[in-house]
């Protein structure tokens, strides 16, 4: 099943624009760079499809039926007003075409939820309005918000033209940074409300809870810098904390984990995961 | 389809007609009372001085409310100007708002299923969420009763299943029976013991609300358990409180009816309002079941 | 709005007449009648008329979204503003203009369709009109208290909506209102129908739009009651120290999206369902043929009422549910689109071999069928959970309940009320204007709506008052659409007025045209004040 997905959706990547090149009238989902976006990009061209498929049909009748029996155009209405054989059709053919839908739905969400045999784990907790990343026990911990110039041109009246920044609300100070091929596992929680880590090109979206813990996990195999957005209200300033990933070759990676694992950056680390839950632990 | 061929009797005798009662002053000014009453719930909440007051002043005015709107339908009701089909209104009405009523209930039913089917053991690390305890709450063991693992309110005691709420329990069942023997009565005309049962019930409802009072007492003074005491209290205090201020209301209705009897109403064929009452009691009887079995005792 | 026959109740020729007798007068004069009313007709106009002011209301602020959206950068509003035009344009269109207009349609023409003298509990049906106002001036005066609009959105998911300050305790106390309205008000609808019915009406020969009206009140009796629940809860947390949503405490924020999606999904079918049954009396009057498969549309409408309490978590597939939980609401919610399909197919078959004239009730009813169906099969994408993961909180999803809620419930609105009107006011409206009308609103929607699909899959979030320049292009289409749609919706407001006011006499059947089933029909146009004081027979 799922080969007959990454047919469609190779197909499909082909015909409909998903580059860049593209952006502005971009039209479709991206493809990313993960198996489980391509997976799901499959899964979406699939339902896209066939629901296109029983529009024609649907639709197609219904036109016919304007057309063709129209009182200007002397038509006379015939007498029937039911058919239980009808009835049953058309309850069972869409039955069946979702059962169609649902298997690899199922499949693609099985290989979604399984966390396991990670290479790494990474903590990140959501505050009004930015990320902490937490890399587990490589004492490695930063803030990533969204970058001054950009806080700047988005200001009300700012006057200044978004065009004229480029990746206009897209770009942070310290992107999150992670290895190529790399079974990444992220952590979420949130420090105060709901937010939603997402990155379209990784195809996944999930919700940072106060007080609980969610799990997803990506495996980009294709350097480069990926964008995304919070995805759940979250207050004033949701539209403004941008998420960036930078996947990396494995050994610039390394010397990039390396030249960040300061000692100073320790006991912060401890400090943030307290604080978390200390902001939580305060009834509202 | 229905089809549109329609006659008309030519015919009807007097009371076969549907009363549809012509221009009503209680409706508005029960919007009135209410947006009053909530308006100073708002500004007492927002710490406005005269929010306290203006909520008083809207809670009088929807008992006023009551009272003019109920005393007009049974002046209309004692005038005989409801048939057959008026009388299953109310019937039908007054169900379908005990079905309402029963949804309210279910709402925080499920959160008291939820906290301890799903949160509580997830903070405690269970199931999808093994993490959640391991970063955030390392040193929280998942239990019920639970005030989280932020002990929100500090420690607590519960109250046991088998002291009062058991008397409780009794209490009443008991009226749920005395209830049913008036209504008996009613039907055979017993007008006497009709009122002594009718009576008893209601009386066994505000002693149920005394113990109630009582066992709030004991909870907050010696066993440190609040509405703030975490999950536990919130579940415990909104279920048994909503649940003590429907008893209430239903002794009260119940006192209402009573003292109908006295003068004299209700017909042992027609009484809707009694049946009314009744079924509302019976209902605040079955939650408080629930309560016993969910709250206290499991 | 003053000549219109009815309104004024002056007896027309109807019946009723013929059976006077001392307690049946006509309308009270002056303020007086509209207050205290309690007559279905009077409490059913008012209703349509808080629905259409409402619906203004709302809609101006969906302006000012349009407007802030119209290209990148803020230019317009405080972000935190933003939030509130969108949080409180949901809850005055859901609640103040779409409910009500349903509830005002109820009022009108239930007991005209099964020939009952009224709805069966007359003052409580003025009771629940008349918390509206009321609620709705609570909601509405936030806008004027420090701090602002509530702006967490219309899900009012905590922590967000715990930080609102001075307008919480306002919000919540306004949903308190507005839930007592349609407890009360789907109570009369309930009990009207089981027990108003003329003789001979058997319920499989009721109308369809009796017929989802009674499903659709068993819902709102269902739901209203744990949205209280749900609301009642938010307060506590915030002001009396519980902890239903607070993990410290042994709670959890997702709790609230459980009970609130449980009132949250029926409530989408609540808006629905009394659509269907409109489009289903309008398609076999100008098709001049009865509707194929009533007993399947009834049957149908049952089982999506039944599958919508066991499908609310499709709301929630991104907060971090088992796996068996996501699997069984992926599936609950798949299963929905069988019956809906049914009633899509059957629409389909009324009209195939029907002869089929246009008039601008049927146009908005063909509208609805095209987009209403658009609106579905992305409702289908969207309970496919992988793919959801991705289309969650974008704009995909907002493109997707706008298919449904505008061209779908808002469009059957105003086919209902181009169909009824000339039944109500007496007079037949500018059929041309009516005509104009359709073919802006079927146009500018599809502008507005259409390129949110492609914003969502290109990845725009919902809620948001700014965005990165890729999204600019789409948006500028959307919002020209928007306004055009919203200008268009003024000869809406134009028609309605001026017919109220005066026009061409309409006829008993009003349709002659087409072929009109049911007992309203056989009233006179605008039926008497008092209709049915002697119930028909229906053969
Ligand atoms: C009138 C209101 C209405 C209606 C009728 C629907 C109908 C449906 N909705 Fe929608 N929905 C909303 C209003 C509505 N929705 C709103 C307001 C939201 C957002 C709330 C918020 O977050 O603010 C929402 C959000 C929403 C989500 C959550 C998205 C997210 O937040 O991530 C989902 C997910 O499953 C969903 C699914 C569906 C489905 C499967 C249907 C089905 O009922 C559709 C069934 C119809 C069809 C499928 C078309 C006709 C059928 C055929 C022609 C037969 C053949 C077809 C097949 C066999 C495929 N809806
Ligand atoms: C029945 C419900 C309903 C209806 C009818 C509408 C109608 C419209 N909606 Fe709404 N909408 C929702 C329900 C509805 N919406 C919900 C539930 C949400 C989610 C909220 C949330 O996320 O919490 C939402 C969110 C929502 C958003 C996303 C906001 C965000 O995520 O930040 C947008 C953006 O385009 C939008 C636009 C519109 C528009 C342009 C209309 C138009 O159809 C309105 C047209 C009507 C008018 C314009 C009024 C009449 C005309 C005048 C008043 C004259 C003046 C006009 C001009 C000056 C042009 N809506
Ligand atoms: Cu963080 Cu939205
Ligand atoms: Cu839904």
């Amino acid at each position: 099943m799922s080969k007959i997905l990454k047919y469609v959706a190779g197909g499909i990547a082909a015909s409909l624009p998903a580059s860049a090149a593209f952006a502005a009238w971009d039209l479709n989902m991206t493809v990313g760079v993960t198996e489980l976006s391509r997976d799901i990009h499959g899964l979406h061209m699939l339902i896209f499809w066939i629901c296109v498929l029983i529009a024609v049909a649907v639709f197609g009748m219904m036109i016919y039926s304007l057309v063709k029996f129209r009182h200007s155009q002397g038509a006379v209405a015939a007498k029937f007003d039911h058919s239980t054989k009808a009835e049953i059709v058309w309850t069972i053919i869409p039955i069946a075409i979702l059962v169609g839908m649902a298997i690899p739905a199922a499949e693609t969400l099985i290989k979604i939820e399984d966390t396991r045999h990670s290479d790494l784990s990474i903590k990140v907790t959501a505050y009004q309005w930015k990320w902490h990343y937490d890399y587990l026990d490589k004492n490695v911990n930063f803030f990533s918000t969204l970058r001054r110039d950009h806080d700047k041109a988005r200001q009300l009246h700012s006057g200044v033209d978004p065009y004229s920044v480029p990746n206009y609300l897209l770009e942070v100070d310290h992107p999150l940074v992670v290895p190529v091929g790399a079974k990444v596992r992220i952590l979420l929680t949130s420090s105060d409300v709901i937010h939603a880590w997402w990155v379209p090109a990784f195809g996944m979206k999930k919700d940072a809870i106060p007080g609980f813990v969610n799990e997803m996990w990506f495996r980009a195999d294709k350097v480069g810098t990926y964008r995304g957005q919070c995805a759940e209200l979250c207050g004033r300033d949701h539209a403004f904390m941008p998420v960036v990933v930078r996947v990396l070759a494995k050994d610039e990676y390394d010397s990039w984990l390396k030249e960040q694992q300061q000692p100073a950056a320790a006991p912060v680390a401890n400090a943030n995961v307290e604080s978390a839950a200390l902001t939580v632990a305060k009834a509202e | 389809m229905a089809h549109a061929h329609t006659t008309h009797a030519t015919t009807h005798a007097p009371g076969e007609k549907y009363y549809v009662p012509h221009g009503s002053p209680w409706p508005i000014i029960g919007s009135v009372a209410l947006f009053t009453a909530v308006s100073g719930g708002a500004l007492w909440l927002n710490h406005v001085n005269s929010g306290p007051w203006i909520f008083s002043v809207g809670i009088l005015l929807v008992i006023f409310m009551f009272a003019g709107w109920f005393g007009t339908v049974i002046n209309e009701s004692e005038n005989h100007l409801f048939n057959d089909a008026v009388d299953r209104s109310f019937r039908m009405g007054m169900m379908w708002f005990i079905f309402s009523e029963v949804m309210f209930f279910a709402a925080f039913f499920g959160a008291l299923w939820y906290a301890r089917e799903y949160s509580i053991p997830w903070l405690g690390g269970e199931g999808v969420k093994v993490f959640t305890k391991f970063l955030l709450w390392k040193d929280y063991e998942s239990a019920w009763p639970s005030n989280g693992p932020g002990q929100v309110g500090g420690d607590f005691e519960v109250v046991p299943a088998f002291g009062l709420p058991a008397v409780n329990t009794a209490l009443l069942l008991t009226s749920g029976v005395t209830i049913t023997i008036a209504h008996h009565a009613l039907r055979a005309g017993n007008r006497k013991i009709l009122n002594i049962f009718l009576a008893l019930t209601f009386i066994l409802g505000f002693i149920f609300v005394g113990l109630q009072a009582e066992e709030y007492h004991h909870a907050y003074t010696e066993l440190n358990l609040k509405l703030s005491s975490g999950v536990y209290g919130s579940t415990f205090f909104m279920l048994t409180g909503f649940h003590g201020l429907h008893v209430t209301i239903g002794a009260i209705m119940l006192t209402v009816i009573w003292f109908r009897c006295l003068k004299g109403h209700f017909t042992p064929t027609h009484h809707f309002a009694f049946e009314g009452v009744a079924w509302y009691w019976h209902f605040v009887d079955v939650v408080w079941l629930g309560l016993f079995i969910f709250v206290y005792w499991l | 709005m003053s000549t219109a026959h009815n309104l004024t109740g002056g007896h027309t020729a109807g019946h009723a007449d013929e059976h006077h007798d001392h307690d049946h007068h006509g309308p009270e004069k002056g303020w007086r009648r509209w207050v205290f009313a309690t007559n279905h007709k009077d409490i059913g106009t008012m209703y349509m008329l808080f629905s259409l002011a409402m619906f203004f209301v709302g809609g101006t602020m969906a302006m000012v979204i349009r407007a802030e959206l119209f290209q990148p950068g803020l230019q317009l509003v405080d972000p935190q503003f933003f939030n509130s035009m969108t949080t409180m344009h949901a809850l005055i269109m859901i609640f103040g203009a779409v409910m009500p207009a349903f509830v005002g349609l109820a009022n009108w023409m239930i007991p005209l369709q099964v020939g009952a003298p009224d709805m069966a509990l007359p003052r409580m049906n003025n009771f629940s009109f008349w918390i509206l106002p009321f609620a709705f001036s609570m909601l509405l005066a936030t806008l004027f208290v420090p701090g602002g609009a509530p702006a967490g959105g219309w899900t009012m998911y905590p922590p967000l909506s715990l930080q609102n300050g001075t307008s919480f305790p306002m919000l919540i106390f306004a949903v308190h209102l507005m839930g007592a309205s349609s407890i009360m008000g789907a109570i009369n609808v309930v009990v009207t129908i089981m027990n108003m019915r003329a003789p001979g009406m058997s319920l499989l020969k009721m109308p369809l739009f009796v017929w989802t009206w009674l499903i659709t009140a068993y819902l709102l009796v269902a739901v209203m009651p744990v949205l209280a629940g749900a609301v009642t809860m938010l307060l506590t947390d915030h002001y009396f120290g519980t902890s239903f949503f607070q993990a410290a405490g042994g709670g959890d924020p997702v709790m609230f999206q459980h009970i609130f999606w449980f009132f949250g999904h029926p409530e989408v079918y609540i808006m629905i369902l009394p659509a269907f049954g409109i489009v289903s009396e309008i398609i076999p009057t100008f098709s001049r043929k009865p509707l194929f498969g009533y007993d399947a549309m009834v049957y149908a409408t049952a089982s999506i009422a039944f599958l919508s309490f066991i499908v609310w978590a499709h709301h929630m597939f991104t907060v971090g549910m088992p796996l068996a939980g996501q699997m069984f609401f992926m599936l609950a919610t798949m299963l929905i689109s069988v019956p809906t399909g049914v009633k899509v197919f059957n629409w389909t078959a009324t009209m195939f071999k029907g002869s089929i004239s246009f008039e601008p009730p049927m146009l908005f009813a063909i509208s609805f069928l095209f987009l209403f169906t658009i609106g579905g099969f992305s409702g289908l994408m969207l309970a496919m959970v992988p793919a959801d993961f991705q289309y969650h909180d974008t704009y995909f999803v907002v493109a997707h309940f706008h298919y449904v809620l505008v061209p779908g419930a808002v469009f059957s609105i105003m086919a209902a009320v181009y169909y009824w009107l000339p039944k109500w006011t007496g007079h037949m409206y500018n059929m041309k204007l009516a005509t104009w009308h359709f073919w802006l609103s079927t146009i500018f929607v599809n502008v507005l709506f259409f390129p949110q699909h492609f914003l969502g899959l290109a990845g725009m979030p919902r809620r948001i008052p700014d965005y990165s320049t890729q999204f600019a292009d789409w948006n500028m289409v959307s919002s020209i659409g928007a306004f055009g749609f919203g200008l268009s919706q003024l000869m809406f407001a134009y028609i309605v007025i001026s017919t109220i006011r005066g026009g061409v006499k309409a006829t008993d059947k009003v349709w002659d045209s087409g072929t009109p089933q049911g007992l309203e029909w056989t009233l006179s146009s605008p039926p008497p004040y008092h209709s049915f004081e002697v119930a028909p027979e229906v053969k």
